[in-house]
């Protein structure tokens, strides 16, 4: 493999990656506070594809216009979930409330069989992200450029928030004790919100690219990539958010890379991220940078 | 029933259980003759639900231990003993992607061997991956499963010299009668039944309520874990085994994670815990699951059509599952149990009214 050869893997490996990490600090973030793997949180992602698809190919908006309303629409979607299926079982046993997200998880995707039809469906690429250029002799499509540098802007603003404003401030403090965080007067149930919105909208960001990045929408598309991310989030350290993103990025580039210099394994690539799974909860159940959870006897 | 001394009762309940049996089973035994095909299909499917949903539920109701892999086991289940029972010559005909490696296609086993050795590879694999994935507990336990069950679906699908990969087998003998299923349902229904009676079945129970009280009390929770594990994993496998008898085509798609929601369905409907509920749940979940497949398909009501809507079953069978654990989170059953003693003391309440 040469220079060049390489090159374009890792820039593959960097676009894959960060997109896995944008979805995995949703994961992270909601298991952070809840304790609760949103299954449904992958399918929040495919309905982000979903929405720019009817926007800018149906209905022919313009793409920016298109852009926000996918966000909006999924973040409210994410409220929506926690609100119906998530809220009631705040008390109950943390078990309830994961089959519970199982079967939202399921709704979503037979609800969008329904609405949508299950038949994939081709997304227009807006030609001005498609122009090939190349830096020293490697082709570039501005697309693979744009999506790792908007995925750490959003990681820095969304670090910023957590850690400079009271919003933030009353997020990390639920995740470190529900009970006192609402004696000490933050309406608990409003910031578990804002985590979910936070979530949502940048799982719909994700969504978005992805459509552009592998052009086509279909409703079961977001089973795989939400695993993959939820391994992306327990591998970088399960309620960390640069663990989150750090995950995404070596999950990324496990698997462009495994599949890069030994292609006789492509048929396993979906295989290796719960390989890695397994591996990283045996060796190191916290994750690369995941504080310690401890069991409350 | 004041009258009768616990021997008495015991030997009652006994009798009462092994005419009831005999009874089912020389309905079953006329029932094809009576009864169309699609709802005999239905009706073994059925027994084959509550194999599942039963191991199932040892592992996640009676062991405490949340385990989204059970699609994995029945795919294990499933292919061995379908390479067992299919002969020669029709593998010689089934493997064109690649050719098929020798001692696949020498392997032969009659069916009632083919079902005990899927229950075992299904095991065998069970403690392979219990043992390291055991000690976590919780979520990450399920989701530990559900990675080791994509990884044999996996597998399975890129192992194409033993398994056929993605076409599957076809023309696997339909060994799944009525009787079959139901055979092996009464068998695995006396077993758990007897273990969790036994003081094993205490141990069990004791070890998913408090684990740390348990070993306080010198009980090796580990060891016991696995081994409840490995037990459910073995009642997977057979399951699997029977589905594949039943349907008689496999392949990998048939063993995805819906499969295991479906079947957590059967266990958290029926009741966590409970072996009545499992049965229940599967009667109840398979029924309702064939039944609303007349919203897929189009009706015509007098001069009013309207079309088959794909995708709205499952839409319904989501809700349903989020509404159960919401509004009724123990189930039917509860962690009750059926008895005569409770069906015949109910049905003298209800005459004295």
């Amino acid at each position: 493999m040469d220079i060049n050869m390489f090159m374009q893997h890792f820039i593959n490996a960097l676009g894959l990656g960060s997109l896995y990490g944008l979805i995995a600090i949703g994961y992270t973030m909601v298991y952070g506070i809840l304790r609760l793997i949103n299954f449904a949180h992958g399918d929040i992602f495919m309905l982000g594809a979903y929405f720019v698809f009817f926007a800018t190919v149906q209905f022919k908006l313009p793409w920016m216009l298109g852009v926000a309303i996918a966000i909006i629409g999924t973040t409210l979607c994410g409220l929506l979930v926690d609100r119906i299926a998530y809220r009631p079982l705040r008390s109950a046993p943390r078990i309830s409330a994961l089959i519970s997200a199982i079967g939202v998880s399921f709704f979503i995707e037979n609800i969008a069989v329904v609405i949508f039809s299950g038949m994939p469906r081709p997304v227009v690429q807006p030609p001005l992200l498609m122009e090939a250029f190349s830096i020293s002799g490697i082709r570039l499509v501005p697309l693979a450029l744009m999506v790792p540098a908007i995925s750490f802007m959003i990681v820095t603003a969304l670090l910023w928030m957590i850690y400079r404003t009271k919003s933030g401030l009353a997020m990390r403090s639920i995740s470190f004790d529900i009970e006192t965080t609402r004696l000490m007067g933050v309406s608990v149930d409003r910031i578990i919100a804002l985590t979910f919105a936070i979530g949502s909208a940048l799982a719909a960001v994700a969504g978005i690219m992805w459509a552009l990045r592998y052009p086509r929408v279909e409703p079961f598309m977001g089973i795989m990539p939400g695993f993959k991310a939820f391994i992306a989030a327990v591998f970088g350290g399960i309620g960390s958010i640069p663990g989150a993103m750090l995950g995404g990025l070596s999950l990324g580039f496990v698997e462009i890379m495994s599949v890069a210099f030994f292609p006789k394994l492509s048929g396993y690539r979906d295989a290796f991220a719960f390989l890695l799974l397994v591996v990283i909860l045996l060796v190191k159940p916290t994750g690369l940078m995941g504080e310690k959870l401890e069991d409350k006897i | 029933m004041s009258g009768l001394n616990s021997g008495d009762k015991k030997l009652r309940n006994n009798a009462l259980t092994i005419f009831s049996a005999a009874a089912l089973a020389v309905c079953l035994w006329l029932a094809p003759t009576f009864i169309d095909a699609y709802k005999v299909r239905i009706i073994n499917l059925i027994a084959i639900n509550a194999i599942l949903g039963l191991s199932l539920n040892l592992i996640y109701g009676m062991g405490g231990m949340f385990s989204l892999g059970h699609s994995g086991f029945m795919a294990i289940g499933a292919y061995v003993s379908a390479i067992l029972i299919i002969t020669p010559d029709q593998k010689q005909l089934m493997w064109i992607l690649d050719p098929i490696s020798p001692w696949v296609m020498n392997l032969q086993a009659p069916f009632l061997l083919s079902l005990i050795a899927a229950g075992v590879a299904a095991a065998f694999f069970g403690v392979l991956i219990s043992i390291p994935v055991l000690r976590l507990g919780g979520d990450y336990l399920g989701i530990a499963t559900l990675g080791f069950s994509e990884i044999i679906r996996i597998l399975i699908t890129n192992l194409t010299p033993i398994t056929n990969g993605p076409l599957g087998l076809k023309g696997i003998p339909p060994h799944a009668s009525l009787l079959m299923s139901y055979g092996c349902l009464a068998v695995m229904l006396l077993c758990v039944t007897r273990l969790m009676r036994s003081n094993f079945g205490n141990v069990v129970r004791a070890v998913r309520d408090d684990e740390v009280a348990a070993k306080t009390m010198g009980i090796d929770t580990f060891r016991i874990r696995v081994l409840v594990f490995t037990l459910g994993c073995f009642g997977g496998g057979v399951g699997g085994a029977l589905m594949g008898n039943l349907i008689t085509t496999i392949d990998p798609k048939m063993f995805m994670i819906t499969q295991t929601y479906s079947l957590l369905m059967i266990v958290v409907v029926g009741g966590l815990g409970s072996m009545t509920g499992s049965v229940v749940g599967a009667i109840l979940i398979t029924t309702m699951l064939e039944w609303l497949r007349f919203v897929e398909n189009p009706i015509t009501i007098g001069s009013l059509n309207i079309p088959g809507i794909p995708g709205m079953r499952m839409v319904i069978f989501s809700v349903l599952l989020i509404a159960v654990i919401i509004f009724r989170r123990e189930g039917i059953m509860g962690m009750r149990e059926f008895s005569w003693g409770w069906l015949l003391r109910d049905a003298k309440k209800g005459g004295a009214k």
